[in-house]
């Protein structure tokens, strides 16, 4: 499970490299089944690498853990995504999303033809994961959302959705296996799956003026560097893909108009004066 | 109508039964004896493969060099052994604790029941001296085990030095998520017996031992070292332990893994292995392996330390070193290397050892033959009884009605069958504790040693017994006895069927 964990890190780890981004720590959920960086195993305790050279301690100390150990469960994933949690959830556990958000979800760990699996003890399938999308959109809990997800046989969870405004990524076809990147000997596990490593290169080049847009995003890991096939749905989506930056989802940016105009606030006014 | 409630078809398939019965009990026998005898035959059998997720590669970096170090200690060892003339205890523990092991003594001491051939002694007494590697982070619920054997002359010394050299290049690594047990035992497997029965609280061989100060959790696997030498040239596994238990395949393939990695000549039961399977010295190679299997499990010695571990449910191998007249030797920072990739794999695990079979058999350290590969081949042996019994009850079923006319026999009584039940029990009773009892007064009187007056009681205890069933022959007479005999055999073969049939599904 070390290299699942690798993944989701690299995308922390994206977001230490946009220092001009107001990264809102809140409004990242993470949940990790294992915990690697403190297993009794880990030579260098506290610390998960991305490769052997040891360069990129991906868990670094802004990584906050929401869920860990048995607390992941499907129950609680998709209480997340629908926001039934109990009145007790401190908001660091919950999404806090409204229609004007974008979400963007990357899961990661062993799946197959239609199901991610969890725990050990329990899968999530492609129609469970479909239908807590549309639950999200009726109760408008999104505008936007990015599917990105890095399993075996990866593209069969995006094949039901059904809800609009949602572009999704697997790492690998129906029928194909993801496979790991590179082994580390020191320890004796992969560090990494190779479609996340190729993705958190081409994320560390983009900054929070990048105009990079999805189809970049589409084209990384091709077959001759992943060996498996990339995959991507953008039937979903309302607005062309070469239209949507990719910092619409990474990187927290947040649109700003200038204007020259003052504008009086009065105390105590409930009215809105013009602009 | 069903097959035996039809009675036209069951009376069929009863002629069948008693007609042929005798060929048929031939052909089962030899069908029997030849599905044995192809186990070993190559096509066959299955590949070894790792079972248990945990330790799926050999993906490890092995960094023990400290071959030599080993070797300084085996010779500090057999100096410090030969001025105590036993096990230094004082030194053992004071390198042990110098290395940063916790360490704890336990003396032991036993009365056998007939006394030492070579000394001439009744009681047995020693000291088992072990040091506990904690785990720096874990909890110390788990542990594995490493031990070496302080047996009788020099042997052996080379595995306690390289016990203490690999005790301490452990220590210093901080990956280790179980605590590591270094046991070294004096007096081979009393030793042994007397630490594990401490360990685990209980008193089974009547042991007496000091009561056990330190202990690290639940052990999960072990591995006993046997290395007399300072190099070897192959280097051969151990299996078969108490009572013909086995551990689990898992282990004999981690083995087989990193012996593969590390380029080692590895052996299972002194031999190599061979690539010409489809010639018949290959074919027969394989056989012979396998039988040698077969013979020391069936003899029910633990073949190495390792085999009073299994009782615990704590899977464990003996690992021997051999040093033959070959030309290539590795030396111990191979052994080293080897055993470090081991505990290394070990440290990974998260459940005990379940994945794997329990019962095989090895015609080579590649291929193994489980349970229900070889079990059809008993089934048959005993299908024969089977067969006999219900010939048996056939006869005994049909025999009243041809007997009508003649004049009515009791038949048999229950005088007539208990009798000789209770003479073989009595029998057994006699066989089970004369021999022990009367062994002081056979000693006295007759110029024979203890272990020889035993068998000599036997011996005079089955001379007896054969002239028992003509004399209940005299006693009781009639025709009901050939009923009763029928009888007997009948239910005697039923219950040896029994457990064969449970044990086959």
């Amino acid at each position: 499970m070390h290299h699942e964990l690798e993944k989701l890190f690299g995308y922390m780890s994206e977001f230490d490299q946009l220092p001009a981004c107001m990264t809102d720590v809140l409004h990242i959920v993470l949940m990790l089944a294992d915990d690697m960086a403190c297993n009794h195993r880990n030579p260098k305790p506290a610390t998960v690498f991305s490769h052997k050279n040891m360069e990129l301690n991906v868990y670094g100390d802004d990584v906050e853990v929401d869920y860990r150990g048995y607390e992941v469960t499907v129950e609680n994933f998709l209480r997340v995504l629908t926001g039934r949690l109990p009145a007790s959830t401190p908001r660091s556990k919950r999404l806090l999303s409204d229609d004007r958000s974008n979400i963007l979800i990357y899961m990661t760990g062993h799946g197959g033809n239609g199901f991610l699996k969890f725990q050990d003890s329990e899968e999530i399938t492609n129609v469970e994961l479909a239908d807590a999308f549309e639950q999200m959109w009726q109760k408008r809990r999104y505008n936007e959302l990015l599917f990105i997800i890095d399993t075996c046989q990866g593209a069969s969870m995006y094949e039901r959705f059904y809800s609009p405004n949602i572009m999704a990524l697997a790492s690998s076809q129906v029928g194909e296996d993801s496979l790991s990147h590179q082994p580390d000997l020191a320890i004796g596990v992969h560090l990494m799956d190779r479609y996340t490593f190729y993705l958190l290169e081409f994320l560390e080049d983009i900054h929070p003026a990048s105009q990079s847009n999805m189809n970049d995003l589409f084209k990384v890991c091709p077959k001759s560097q992943c060996v498996s096939t990339p995959g991507h749905r953008t039937d979903l989506f309302q607005r062309n893909p070469n239209s949507v930056l990719i910092t619409d989802f990474f990187g927290s940016v947040r649109k700003v108009e200038i204007t020259m105009s003052t504008m009086k606030l009065n105390p105590n006014n409930t009215e809105r004066t013009e602009m | 109508m069903g097959l035996l409630s039809d009675p036209n078809r069951r009376r069929a398939l009863t002629n069948l039964v008693t007609r042929l019965n005798t060929p048929l009990c031939v052909m089962c026998y030899i069908v029997g004896i030849t599905w044995f005898l192809g186990l070993a035959f190559e096509p066959f059998t299955l590949r070894t493969y790792m079972s248990e997720n945990a330790m799926g590669s050999t993906m490890v970096e092995e960094k023990f060099v400290y071959g030599d170090r080993a070797l300084s200690y085996s010779r500090e060892f057999s100096g410090h052994r030969k001025k105590v003339g036993g096990l230094p205890v004082d030194w053992l523990g004071k390198t042990m604790k110098s290395r940063g092991l916790e360490v704890y003594k336990q003396t032991f001491s036993r009365t056998l029941p007939f006394p030492d051939e070579s000394k001439e002694r009744y009681m047995v007494k020693g000291t088992n001296v072990y040091g506990i590697l904690r785990a720096p982070r874990a909890p110390r619920t788990e542990s594995i085990l490493l031990s070496a054997t302080c047996s009788e002359g020099s042997n052996n010394n080379q595995a306690v030095g390289l016990l203490l050299a690999l005790a301490s290049y452990f220590r210093g690594q901080i990956y280790w998520a179980k605590d590591i047990i270094f046991l070294v035992n004096e007096h081979d497997l009393i030793g042994m017996e007397a630490w594990l029965e401490a360990y685990h609280d209980v008193n089974m061989t009547g042991i007496q031992s000091s009561p056990m100060q330190g202990r690290a959790g639940a052990i999960q696997a072990a591995v006993s070292l046997e290395l007399s030498s300072d190099v070897i040239t192959s280097f051969d596994v151990v299996v078969e332990g108490l009572n013909g238990q086995l551990p689990n395949l898992d282990l004999v393939n981690l083995f087989y893994a990193f012996c593969q990695k590390i380029g080692m000549l590895c052996t299972i039961q002194g031999k190599l292995q061979r690539n010409d399977w489809d010639t018949l010295p290959g074919y027969s190679h394989s056989l012979n392996t396998m039988l040698l299997m077969v013979l020391k499990q069936s003899s029910g010695r633990p073949q190495g330390d390792h085999g009073l571990f299994l009782r615990y449910h704590v899977e464990a191998v003996t690992l021997r070193g051999i040093n033959s007249f070959r030309q290539y030797k590795f030396d111990m920072s191979t052994v080293g290397k080897l055993i470090e990739g081991m505990f290394r794999k070990l440290n990974n695990l998260l459940e005990r050892f379940h994945q794997s079979y329990f019962f095989y058999l090895l015609p080579s350290l590649t291929r193994f033959v489980s349970i229900g590969y070889y079990m059809p081949a008993f089934s048959f042996l005993i299908l024969i009884l089977m067969l006999r019994a219900l010939d048996l009850w056939v006869q005994l079923s049909n025999t009243p009605r041809v007997q009508d006319d003649e004049e009515q026999d009791p038949g048999p009584s229950m005088l007539s069958l208990a009798t000789p039940i209770f003479i073989c029990h009595l029998t057994g009773l006699a066989l089970y504790f004369l021999p022990i009892l009367s062994q002081d007064m056979a000693t006295q009187h007759f110029p024979v040693s203890e272990t020889e007056a035993v068998v000599f009681t036997a011996i005079a205890i089955y001379v007896a017994g054969l002239a028992l069933p003509h004399n209940t022959h005299r006693a009781l007479s009639g025709n009901g006895t050939e009923c009763g005999w029928k009888f007997e055999t009948l239910i005697s073969s039923v219950p040896c069927c029994a457990p064969w049939l449970y044990s086959a599904d």
